[in-house]
């Protein structure tokens, strides 16, 4: 009875909605397929796909070690680095904006943590490689540009995560310090942060196989790593050090993502 | 009473303190291996600022030139997400267990569709670049190779959660495979993969602002000549830009996310 009182009075809107939403993404899609603005594919792209694969088929298995440090050895350990550097910088920063962003009693509004909120999300959405870019003209091209790049770019990612499992805390703990006489600080130490913690921990890690993928392109614009030599031999068309290149990176983010997996089911 | 015990590890928090000490190690190591300097970060530090300045008074007058390479960086976004996504679900019914019991089969294409999702955008952005040429296609085909890497592994996985009992009652009566996918999966998953595939198109909206800085078309294009030139002014304008744009994105996937759950 209920049900078809219900379904009379939705009227209209309720039986054209799914024609209208049809409508919609069938507009979208002529937009986007008749909008874009396609140039010719260039009549070599056969014959690259071609030798791109055979590159990854016959790699060129010299240029894994050299002992000259621009090997390919050397720079994946450079780009694991930067990646390392730049999430531990990240993980620290990222700590006093979470206690910003994350707010104190569920479903209030406050202004302190919306606009922390939206920094993180300005930080979030802020490029990568720009930051690099900025970084490259403070401190020079090199590994410290791609570090700091990755150390500021990441707390916007961080920071909101963080926040989240600041809300997510049991409340009792840090009540039942209060109660018996304890202070904020004694609160912080240990009630707020042995709960985060494994959190935090987890976090980081999984923002560390990200930053792994991160790092590996910030080099090419020039922000250390593995990624200038990707792209020096990309352009000088030698295909078999891309091919080299790409197995290295496959294995290195494959293992590394093992290694982080593995190290977050410990935390639990 | 007998009061609980802690043990060794537990009493001087061992495994804590033992992680910290390998994290610094490996910190230590790292930092001497990459050579970083933090005095010269302190040193140029102005030098960052005057950057930050000049962005903080955008050049408005560059703004309507942004407006097309925008379009088309969305454009881009929505093409690569849905070829992805159609080249997603054959491979995701491939890969999941509960379709395919043959654990050969699954184990062998997920291992090629692990080794796919290793790879970046900007990296397949610049390979693309070098096979087809500079241009949209590109960027395209970069999304379209960088969304079916992380739309697979989310649709089968989806895929294995799924009530089994219809695909049995199926096959039971005779029904055949392809039935199968159409009448028993597609319908329990259609709703997670619809929240899946525009949850990718945020992340592929973000991803295609930056794959034209190597020449795979959208608005890094702009981005790219904008830095060349040192016109920070222009370059605040087309972050400002992006920033609308993907936060305005982000938040009607969001809504329509939220209303189909």
């Amino acid at each position: 009875m209920m049900g078809s009182i219900q379904h009379r009075s939705a009227g209209v809107w309720h039986r054209t909605r799914s024609w209208f939403w049809g409508l919609l993404i069938v507009i979208v899609y002529v937009w986007g397929i008749f909008g874009i603005n396609f140039s010719k594919i260039q009549s070599s792209a056969g014959a690259v796909t071609k030798a791109v694969l055979m590159g990854i088929i016959h790699p060129d298995w010299h240029y894994v070690y050299q002992g000259n440090g621009e090997d390919l050895v050397s720079v994946m350990l450079q780009t694991l680095a930067i990646a390392f550097v730049g999430t531990i910088i990240s993980a620290r920063i990222s700590i006093p904006f979470a206690f910003w962003a994350a707010k104190r009693r569920r479903h209030h509004f406050s202004v302190l943590s919306t606009s922390g909120r939206i920094v993180l999300a300005v930080v979030r959405t802020f490029p990568e490689i720009v930051l690099a870019i900025m970084f490259i003209k403070a401190v020079g091209p090199g590994a410290f540009a791609g570090v700091l790049a990755l150390g500021v770019h990441s707390v916007g990612m961080l920071g909101k995560l963080f926040a989240e499992s600041i809300e997510a805390i049991d409340a009792g703990p840090g009540e039942s310090i209060l109660s018996v006489g304890g202070n904020a600080v004694n609160g912080l130490v240990f009630a707020t942060l042995p709960q985060v913690l494994p959190a935090f921990a987890s976090y980081s890690l999984y923002r560390f196989e990200i930053s792994v993928r991160s790092a590996t392109i910030l080099g090419m614009v020039g922000a250390g790593g593995v990624g200038t030599p990707l792209l020096f031999a990309i352009q000088t068309r030698s295909w078999n050090r891309v091919g080299i290149i790409l197995i290295g990176i496959i294995i290195t983010v494959t293992i590394i993502d093992y290694l982080s997996g593995w190290l977050r089911k410990q935390l639990g | 009473m007998k009061l609980p015990k802690q043990t060794i590890v537990q009493r001087f928090h061992i495994r804590f303190f033992g992680s910290l000490i390998i994290l610094l190690g490996l910190l230590i190591a790292s930092n001497n291996f990459l050579k970083l300097d933090f005095s010269a970060l302190v040193q140029n530090f102005d030098q960052f600022l005057a950057l930050f300045k000049e962005m903080m008074h955008p050049d408005w007058k560059s703004a309507p030139f942004v407006v097309q390479p925008m379009l088309e960086t969305i454009q881009m976004a929505l093409i690569g997400t849905t070829l992805g996504t159609l080249l997603a679900i054959p491979a995701a019914i491939v890969a999941a267990r509960n379709v395919v019991t043959n654990k050969w089969i699954t184990g062998f294409v997920r291992i090629i569709f692990n080794m796919i999702r290793t790879l970046p955008d900007l990296l397949l952005a610049a390979l693309f670049v070098a096979i087809v040429g500079i241009g949209p296609y590109a960027g395209v085909l970069t999304l379209t190779i960088f969304s079916f890497g992380m739309i697979t592994k989310l649709f089968y996985e989806c895929i294995e959660t799924i009530d089994n009992g219809p695909l049995e009652a199926i096959l039971a009566t005779g029904g055949k495979r392809s039935a199968m996918v159409m009448f028993a999966i597609l319908p329990q998953v259609s709703s997670r993969f619809i929240s899946y595939i525009l949850y990718t198109f945020e992340i592929n909206v973000r991803a295609s602002t930056v794959l034209g800085y190597l020449g795979a078309g959208g608005i890094g294009q702009q981005l790219q000549t904008s830095l060349s030139q040192f016109r920070y002014d222009q370059t605040a304008v087309i972050i400002l830009a992006i920033l609308i744009v993907v936060l305005a994105i982000d938040g009607l996937s969001n809504f329509a996310r939220e209303r189909l759950q």
